[in-house]
């Protein structure tokens, strides 16, 4: 685990005092901590030059905040400008005028194109469509197979037959309009792009069923040759999206933004596990923190909100935003968190916890030592800790077995914790966020959880 | 596929292929283009001096022979200076080598460069450099151990869509043309067609294979593959196991258990090879860490090394994990693997990479 970002900033800024500006001395040790968080994150090294830049631009000599501490104001700004890297607006899908819309899947072996053509196939039949799989990929043994058992899995059909690459992509599209599907993915194989013949079959391909959306499928944890990768199928190709896969692995996805940096075009679909509904939109924001190193906290509440009823859910985060966060708050945390997953992959996507928290394999016995403690304070112990003196200590001792050390630790990393909560910055983020959840009022695809 | 292949017989073209059965592996042991199971062509065909050809042919060998070109962007100097050195850092860093171990690297250069044992030559220092990586690698243990008493089994393990499944394939027919009786366990239950594709391997290689029904218990699978191997004295159990990402410890559980019950009479595990895709980021080394805690990898396979990435992330997984690196994978053919050889590693970090 590593210090956080905020951790290390904090270091450089103490040196600021009684400024009224961002020194530039100060600029630059922190744009060298960025550097070296963005390139351990995979962010391609020609990308990490562009936005080290465009934020020396933006920080140096710009007025301190009067809200922010100088730490959160660069955090603030790096989060916006890797935000607006990867971002922009959501992708959206526009159905072709005259069905079928076509889609084009590419990528390296191995990237995750076959199981992200049968989650697309899910997600489009969940738009209400009627999709066509095409197995073009005749190079991988059994990936023909792997599509049709897929395929079944979805209830969708899948069509391919022993002839080669190119006929397939055709006939598949014919077969797609011959029975009135109204959209076709097509799955080719993974080829590498320094392979000129390879390379100059993906095009024909892509030239003879002119499809509507081609697809670079990329793999989260890909280092420096993302943009390599990204380009060359750009070259190829004119890429409209990517697909990012397996961001459920804890690579910090530098990729995205460099792919997106190179290609330029929306990184439409992430996908988020190995069954077919783990399949979703893309949220720049957070994939920004968690390239950073700071942690996924929004997509930490997503996932509470599929173990938590609505209810429970908005007021949580109404509280957290508001950071009222409280004992009370965090025990029913807790005690979600122990359906979601362990604790320790849950801690480690909140950002801004103290080190050895994070640090610390929590166990589930240490889960069951933090509800002990909390459950021996008083309701009003619980919403202001601050109440509670030697005397109180004594007995929430007693009361969970515990001792007086260890509920001074639980009592200063909480309050660690909910400073960090009141941040401007994830403050901002978890606000957009509850706007986001009462826009869309429930998932485009359902989590299969 | 035929990219870079130095054979004297070539495969028939896809189109040629007609009648092919695309329902499930091929019982005559035909590959999707049509040509016999290439072990066989290459048993008559080649010569040793023809195999150590192609294995220099092989993507570490593109520039043999041909003056080695400046690492990636660094220009060729009289003189080292510190923009010389910056330079070299992001080279290093754009080959996925990664901050720490480059950081390391570079710290043995300047201290060299303080004390004048360089001289601040180019070309000698760049020579230093490379010799300081491929000393990383000095004392691996690279061979891969049979057992002497019990059946051998050798457990491969990884994150999805590394290679694990194809490097087993060609590891099978390798160990069966040198004369090795091979069984190859199905142990990935849960991916679709993940038997279908062993399964073709097998036929490919001349390994036998043992399969349980989707979704089995891989453990279950492995113990019988194991058990059937024992029963008829072949030397060798080759296991495969699903992708699973590091973080999911649920997964990681279920591969501890295959490897408990693969070690038990009448097997043992002496190999536990972590295949590792050469495009990986920093996530490879987090990945060998945690894969290394959960079932005692020893030793890494490194796959895709025959495209642009160039797999830098093996010198931080050496350097800081102390992890040996076995074999290399070069493309999807049943002979595209070699033994990792840190001279020709090191001299492809430095080549410039063929770009379009």
């Amino acid at each position: 685990m590593f210090e956080t970002l905020t951790d290390r900033f904090d270091e450089i800024f103490t040196r600021l005092k009684g400024r009224g500006r961002l020194g530039d001395a100060e600029v630059d040790e922190v744009l060298r901590e960025i550097r070296v968080a963005l390139l351990e994150g995979d962010v391609a090294l020609e990308v990490v030059r562009d936005l080290i830049e465009a934020l020396r631009a933006r920080c140096s000599g710009a007025e301190l905040s009067k809200s922010l501490t100088p730490a959160q104001q660069v955090i603030k700004v790096v989060n916006e400008e890797l935000t607006q890297t990867l971002g922009g607006e959501t992708f959206t899908l526009r159905y072709a005028s005259i069905p079928p819309t076509i889609v084009l899947l590419a990528g390296l072996q191995g990237s995750g194109k076959t199981t992200a053509a049968a989650k697309l196939a899910l997600w489009f039949k969940q738009q209400g469509r009627h999709p066509l799989l095409v197995g073009a990929d005749l190079q991988r043994p059994a990936a023909v197979e792997q599509l049709k058992v897929l395929g079944r899995e979805v209830g969708v059909a899948v069509f391919s037959e022993a002839s080669d690459p190119f006929s397939v992509a055709r006939r598949g599209v014919a077969e797609a309009v011959r029975v009135g599907r109204d959209v076709v993915i097509v799955d080719t194989a993974g080829r590498i792009t320094i392979d000129e013949p390879l390379m100059a079959e993906v095009r024909s391909i892509h030239d003879s069923i002119d499809p509507d959306y081609t697809f670079l499928v990329i793999d989260a944890m890909t280092g420096q040759d993302a943009v390599q990768t990204a380009r060359a199928f750009h070259l190829a190709l004119e890429l409209d999206g990517v697909i990012l896969s397996k961001i459920d692995g804890d690579a910090r996805g530098g990729a995205a933004i460099s792919v997106k940096s190179v290609v330029g075009r929306p990184i439409a679909f992430v996908s988020t596990g190995e069954r077919v509904g783990d399949f979703e939109s893309f949220h720049p924001d957070r994939m920004a923190s968690r390239i950073l190193g700071m942690g996924d906290v929004l997509s930490l509440i997503e996932r509470a909100e599929s173990v938590y009823d609505e209810e429970t859910a908005t007021a949580a985060m109404e509280s957290l935003r508001q950071g009222k966060f409280t004992f009370e708050d965090f025990l029913d945390q807790l005690q979600q968190m122990k359906k979601m997953g362990p604790l320790s992959s849950v801690l480690s996507m909140m950002p801004g916890l103290p080190k050895e928290m994070k640090n610390a394999k929590i166990e589930d016995r240490d889960v069951a030592r933090i509800e002990a403690i909390i459950r021996s304070m008083t309701p009003e112990e619980r919403v202001t800790p601050t109440l509670i003196d030697g005397s109180r200590r004594l007995r929430i001792s007693h009361g969970s077995g515990t001792s007086t050390t260890q509920i001074n630790n639980l009592l200063r990393q909480f309050k660690e914790m909910q400073k960090m909560m009141r941040s401007s910055v994830m403050a901002a983020g978890l606000a957009r966020a509850a706007k986001g959840r009462k826009k869309k009022g429930g998932r485009v695809t359902p989590s299969s959880k | 596929m035929l990219f870079r292949r130095n054979r004297e017989v070539e495969a028939p073209s896809a189109e040629a292929q007609g009648d092919l059965d695309d329902s499930g592996p091929d019982p005559l042991g035909t590959d999707l283009n049509g040509s016999v199971s290439e072990t066989d062509l290459f048993e008559d065909e080649e010569t040793e001096d023809d195999a150590v050809e192609r294995t220099r042919r092989s993507r570490f060998g593109r520039s043999r022979g041909v003056l080695r070109t400046p690492l990636l962007g660094l220009r060729r100097r009289q003189r080292v200076d510190e923009k010389t050195l910056e330079e070299l850092e992001e080279a290093l860093i754009l080959a996925d080598v990664g901050i720490s171990t480059t950081q390391f690297l570079l710290g043995q250069l300047r201290a060299k460069l303080r004390t004048k044992e360089l001289s601040g030559d180019f070309e000698e220092m760049i020579r230093d450099l490379e010799a300081s990586i491929i000393a990383l690698f000095d004392g691996e243990d690279r061979e891969l151990h049979r057992s002497h008493l019990r059946t051998t089994v050798w457990l491969f393990v990884g994150v999805n869509g590394v290679g694990k499944t194809t490097t087993i394939g060609k590891l099978a027919g390798r160990e069966v043309a040198s004369g090795h009786s091979v069984v190859l366990a199905a142990g990935d239950t849960f991916r679709a067609a993940a038997g279908d594709q062993l399964a073709l391997w097998s036929v490919r290689s001349g390994a036998d294979i043992v399969q349980g029904a989707d979704g089995a218990d891989p453990s279950s699978v492995v113990y019988d593959a194991i058990a059937h191997a024992h029963a008829r004295g072949a030397d060798l159990v080759l296991a495969d196991s699903a992708g699973r990402l590091q973080n999911k410890t649920n997964l990681m559980e279920e591969l501890k258990k295959i490897r408990r019950v693969a070690d038990r009479e009448p097997g043992e595990v002496t190999e536990v090879l972590l295949v590792l895709d050469a495009t990986t980021g920093q996530n490879g080394l987090t990945q060998a860490r945690e894969f290394a805690r959960a079932v005692e990898v020893s030793g890494v396979v490194l796959t895709k090394l025959d495209g642009t990435a160039k797999g830098g992330i093996v010198l931080a997984i050496r350097h800081e994990l102390g992890l040996p690196i076995k074999l290399v994978g070069l493309g999807e053919q049943i002979d595209d693997l070699v033994v990792f050889d840190p001279v020709e590693f090191a001299a492809a970090l430095f080549e410039e990479g063929e770009r379009e």
